[in-house]
């Protein structure tokens, strides 16, 4: 970049003299372009074409290239306007001509890009031009350099970092032109200065410019990395291309039928593949059904899916698969647990970043008004229905703000309020103890009805379980929020509450039926011992039998179709059944009550309005609305479903998938048919964290009981992946033993020792205070900051007076301005005097900023920026250049986006 | 744009894309709905950068911006002239910087340019009177409005001068929990 300033900051002069030095040296430069060979030709016939432009462009090249640094100009700009601009005609005029000369936007190309090639010629000539006439100057430059990279921003004294600039700019354009030996130094600068460009082009997109000139912009970037990148020898940039390994095979191991647990046992066969049965996969069965005639019977055998890849009995225990030896055991529980900590990462970053963006609405109430008035109209409204809602909706918000403003006053019977909250909490806890007391029996008594003739109960007295928990998950909800009424909270308080106690509902139903569920396991885990006994002694009578027979010792496996091998009541396919039922059941109901709570609704309410006594729509009944956190919570409460059932029921991921496609269609459906919006609309964005806490602490809790049964139960000896282990994670350490060197797998009986583990704990742990000390002495620390930042601003305002803004941020806010983003800047003025500057400093005074006219001018006498840092200004203020790149690389030096070249004088030596 | 005559060049596009959050596609459809427009004064063919501006009249009766109450101040802001009229660079600006993926600075560099409504680089309390009417259709009492003006004026104000400054608008913005997924305009 230092090329640029330097020349940019060049007084008028100086430039003409150098362009014309460079055109007396342009043949020796040509001659010295070795490595751009090429290019120099064609430049070179360029040139020759157009002899005469090459000094009429002088005003039009400092053009372009002050829309290359966009510093530069507007601090040029500004310095002009330290005497009160007269008005907007001046820039209107100025503008006007550069449009005159721009409008045609090809010719401006045509010219920028020939332009931007001259420059750089010009650039090298200079540059030989600059190393023939003066050799000794280029030792200072090396100093210069040296000395000037890590200060770069900061800038030496003008003059001298204009020498400097101007020297490196030579050294660096010789260098390219291959006539001297080039220093290391320089080729990092040039590299710096190509990938500030580079930087420059990526965050284009993000500037607020206008579009035309950020086209400028880009189209001198680019030029710039194309020419002196390939000089660096880097080439168009090198990417690095992600190789994606693609697994050849999906490795399911043997497919249906060929082993007991991924076939269909011999009495089941017949009715396996029936509809009603293929739904109905959960249901145990105890005798074999004699009465095939009745329906009933299909009913309540056992379907197809249970042996399907759908559940845990389907994979096998191979230690490897094929020749690739596809550990499918391992596999499994490594993707099983891997589920929980790659949803826990993500949960958790996602948090991390909703408080880092500060949405999290940690400082509520700070903002109320300011936040209603600027941020509440959604852009994206393009629906006059919606628009009015809105309108109206953001009306009431400010009434209620403005009521509750007024009611913050007033003080009312506390101790009423407090009464009806301590009852509304005392009844909700009652309802929740009572639907999972309610729960529990319903599973108990279910597991009594297992035990009885299938054929006996009716259909529900077999779903009571999952009947029970949807009827409770639908009428406690309403439930709740009347109760709520009592409690006469803030509305957002309000919902809070409402969905922490729905969601303790949930949460407590599906506890409760986890437990059930245990208790079920353990009763198989006893049937499996002794299926598992009699099996062993089949076996060995099978054996004893054969060899006595046949008179030989070599006995071959007993044949047996795999359909009818006897098998033990896996208990993880139970889970799992459960969990998919749960899932199943949760769908159907939830399908249904749209389709009766809200479509049927709609309907009579609509139809039947014409001939009812009051009026329907705005009355009792009325619409229904779209409950926008009660949804969300639903997903967050799905979620944790799956991630519990999931390890037992692979399947249930695809089922889940399905099942929120199908229902997000749906649901849009029956939103834009037959929903009216909630009245008070409350975001569940994913910007909002206690949603992000409530998921969080869904996974934790769905976590620990599989977690807990990984680790402690032992698997079905005759199903599942792991069976013949002991425990689970025996799959682990065989793989650590056999496969992996001894001196890792030695390691790991180090890093498992509990001494190493409890240490790693308390290390933890002590870090986890220590962190907590930290982000709390931070807290302080920011209080503090923002008091001072306050008490600077009051300050502040007392040398608004110094017109010199130097904030970034301000000036593209200027440049927004009509008609501004292109106006030549004033040409760059001589160093001013010092004692110009002292006349500025004690005018500057006087203008106050208030008192300035009005509209635009304005805000030139005003900065935005923290305080001045040239509230006193001790030195000669220079035409300031510095391309954009540059205020926002990451330059060393305080204060990025503020002036230049803070020219502190002990810099320069 | 199922025709065969080109739009833009690739080096056109290209361009575009580097300076905007929009894909080719995007660009083109971009144009497709500009040229909508004023179909008789907006070539097809945008090769030679005619320089063409489509008065505000017209682009407000786009439905993205048909319902907001702050149509005219958008397409005065994105206006190179300040009088609303769009050449089509500034269209393009405009989706860009209302676009999902922009940032949060970009968004409220604009969002502040287009609440000032007498354009002095401060909200002051008649911008935020202005506002308020616009966000109400005007159904707030003239005591409530003053309130209102006067609550948020004092919560966003930090230097105490009775105008927003662009920090003090940055400053509140950048906390508010709605601000991004509300000011964003998908095309």
């Amino acid at each position: 970049m230092e090329i640029d300033v330097a020349s940019d900051s060049g007084s008028e002069g100086r430039f003409v003299c150098f362009s014309l030095s460079l055109l007396l040296n342009q043949v020796y430069s040509f001659t010295f372009c070795g490595l751009y060979y090429y290019e120099a030709r064609r430049r070179f016939r360029k040139v020759r074409a157009k002899p005469q432009r090459k000094f009429k462009p002088v005003s039009d090249q400092e053009d372009d290239e002050d829309d290359e640094e966009d510093e530069a100009p507007r601090k040029r700009v500004r310095k002009k306007k330290v005497k009160p601009r007269d008005s907007d005609e001046e820039e209107d005029n100025q503008s006007v001509k550069r449009k005159s000369s721009k409008a045609p936007r090809k010719k401006a190309k045509e010219e920028s890009e020939e332009e931007s090639e001259e420059e750089r010629e010009k650039r090298r000539k200079r540059g030989t031009d600059l190393s023939k006439k003066k050799k000794e100057d280029q030792n200072k430059e090396k100093k210069g350099n040296v000395k000037g990279k890590p200060n770069k921003n900061m800038g030496g004294d003008h003059d001298k970092k204009k020498k400097s600039g101007k020297l490196s700019s030579s050294s660096s354009a010789s260098s390219i032109s291959g006539e001297e030996s080039l220093s290391e130094g320089e080729i990092a600068a040039l590299k710096e200065q190509v990938e500030e460009k580079k930087k420059l082009i990526a965050t284009l997109r993000n500037k607020p410019w206008r579009m035309k000139k950020r086209l400028v912009l880009l189209k001198d970037a680019q030029g710039f990395v194309e020419t002196f990148e390939g000089a660096l020898g880097k080439g168009k940039g090198k990417k690095l291309y992600a190789f994606k390994v693609l697994m050849t095979k999906i490795l399911m191991g043997l497919p249906y039928g060929s082993i007991p647990r991924k076939t269909v046992p011999r009495e089941e066969q017949d009715t396996a593949m029936d509809f009603s049965v293929l739904i109905d996969f959960g249901v145990r069965k105890v005798a074999p059904c004699s009465n095939l005639h009745s329906f009933d019977a299909y009913l309540y055998q056992q379907g197809f899916c249970k042996y399907s890849f759908l559940f845990y009995g389907y994979y096998n225990n191979d230690r490897t698969i094929g020749v690739l030896k596809f550990r499918l055991p391992l596999s499994y529980l490594l993707v099983g647990v891997g589920i929980f900590g790659y949803s826990l990462m993500v949960v958790i970053r996602t948090m991390a970043r909703n408080s880092n963006e500060g949405g999290d609405g940690g400082e509520e109430g700070e903002f109320t008004f300011s936040w209603k008035m600027f941020t509440s109209w959604d852009y994206l409204i393009g629906n006059p229905e919606t628009a009015d809602n809105k309108y109206a909706s953001i009306t009431t918000s400010f009434k209620e703000s403005i009521v509750d403003e007024q009611e913050n006053q007033k003080d009312e019977n506390i101790h009423l309020r407090r009464f009806l909250r301590v009852l509304a909490n005392f009844l909700i806890t009652c309802t929740l103890g009572g639907s999972g007391y309610l729960i529990y029996f319903v599973v108990k008594r279910s597991q009594d009805f297992a035990k009885m003739q299938q054929e006996k109960l009716s259909w529900l007295e077999k779903n009571e379980v999952e009947f029970v928990m949807s009827l409770l998950g639908l009428v406690c909800p309403p439930l709740f929020e009347t109760i709520a009424e009592l409690e006469n909270y803030h509305p957002r308080i309000a919902l809070k509450w409402q969905l922490g106690r729905i969601f303790a509902l949930f949460l407590g139903n599906l506890y409760t039926f986890l437990f059930a569920l245990f208790d079920e396991v353990n009763e198989k885990l006893e049937k499996e011992k002794s299926i598992r006994n009699a099996t062993i002694w089949n076996l060995q009578q099978y054996h004893a039998n054969y060899s006595s027979y046949f008179n030989t010792t070599d006995v071959p496996p007993p044949n047996v179709s795999p359909a009818d091998v006897i098998r033990g009541p896996c208990w993880e396919n139970a889970v799992g059944i459960g969990f998919v039922k749960l899932v199943v059941s949760d769908i159907q109901v939830s399908y249904l009550t749209i389709l009766v709570g809200d479509f049927l609704r709609a309907v009579i309410v609509r139809f039947l309005n014409y001939c009812w006594c009051w009026d329907l729509e705005a009355g009792f009944p009325s619409y229904g609305e779209f409950d926008i956190s009660g949804n969300v919570l639903g997903l967050v409460f799905n979620q944790g479903m799956i991630w519990m059932g999931a390890f037992y029921a692979p399947g249930l991921v695809g089922v889940n998938i399905l099942r929120l496609l199908s229902s997000m269609y749906y649901q849009c459906w029956a939103v834009m048919c037959c929903n009216v919006p909630h009245e008070r609309v409350f975001k569940a964005s994913r910007s909002n964290n206690f949603y992000m806490g409530l998921l969080l602490l869904v996974l934790f809790l769905s976590v620990l009981p599989v977690v807990y049964t990984i680790m402690t139960l032992s698997p079905s000896f005759d199903c599942g992946p792991f069976s013949g282990q002991d425990k689970m994670y025996d799959v682990v350490m065989e793989t650590i033993e056999q496969d992996l060197p001894s001196f890792l797998a030695n390691i790991f009986t180090y890093a498992t020792n509990p001494g190493l583990i409890l240490s790693a704990v308390l290390l933890m742990l002590l870090a986890l205070y220590y962190l907590n000390a930290v982000s709390k002495g931070y807290q302080r620390a920011n209080l503090d900051l923002k008091r001072k930042m306050k008490m600077a601003r009051d300050e502040e305002k007392n040398r608004r007076n110094n017109k010199d803004s130097t904030n970034q941020v301000m000036k593209d806010l200027e440049d927004l301005l009509p008609n501004k983003c292109l106006i030549p800047p004033p040409i760059a003025e001589e160093p001013a005097p010092l004692d110009a500057v002292i006349t500025k400093g004690s005018k500057s005074p006087k203008i106050k900023p208030g008192a300035a006219v009005k509209g635009v001018n304005l805000q030139k006498d005003v900065s935005l920026a923290a305080p001045n840092p040239r509230a006193a200004v001790t030195c000669a203020p220079r035409p300031r250049g510095g391309p954009p790149g540059n205020s926002r690389g990451p330059q060393p030096g305080p204060g990025r986006g503020r002036g230049q070249g803070r020219p502190p004088r002990r810099h320069e030596l | 744009m199922g025709n065969k005559q080109t739009t833009f060049t690739d080096e056109q596009l290209e361009a575009f894309q580097d300076c905007t959050f929009f894909t080719r596609k995007e660009i083109l459809r971009l144009h497709g709905r500009y040229r909508e427009l004023a179909p008789h004064l907006v070539p097809l063919d945008y090769t030679n950068n005619p320089d063409i501006r489509v008065p505000p009249t017209l682009i407000v009766t786009m439905p993205e911006f048909k319902e907001n109450p702050f149509r005219d101040r958008i397409v005065e802001t994105f206006s190179e002239d300040g009088n609303g009229n769009l050449s089509f660079n500034d269209f393009v600006d405009m989706f860009s910087a209302l676009c999902e993926t922009s940032p949060r600075e970009l968004k409220t560099i604009y969002a502040f340019k287009i609440y000032d409504f007498n354009r002095d680089n401060f909200i002051c309390k008649e911008d935020l009177k202005k506002t308020l009417n616009k966000l109400t259709k005007g159904e707030l009492t003239p005591e409530e409005v003053t309130l209102v003006c006067n609550k948020s004026m004092e919560e966003a104000d930090l230097d105490g001068d009775s105008k927003l400054s662009f920090s003090d608008f940055e400053n509140m913005v950048s906390k508010a929990p709605d601000f991004l997924s509300n000011f964003h305009v998908r095309i």
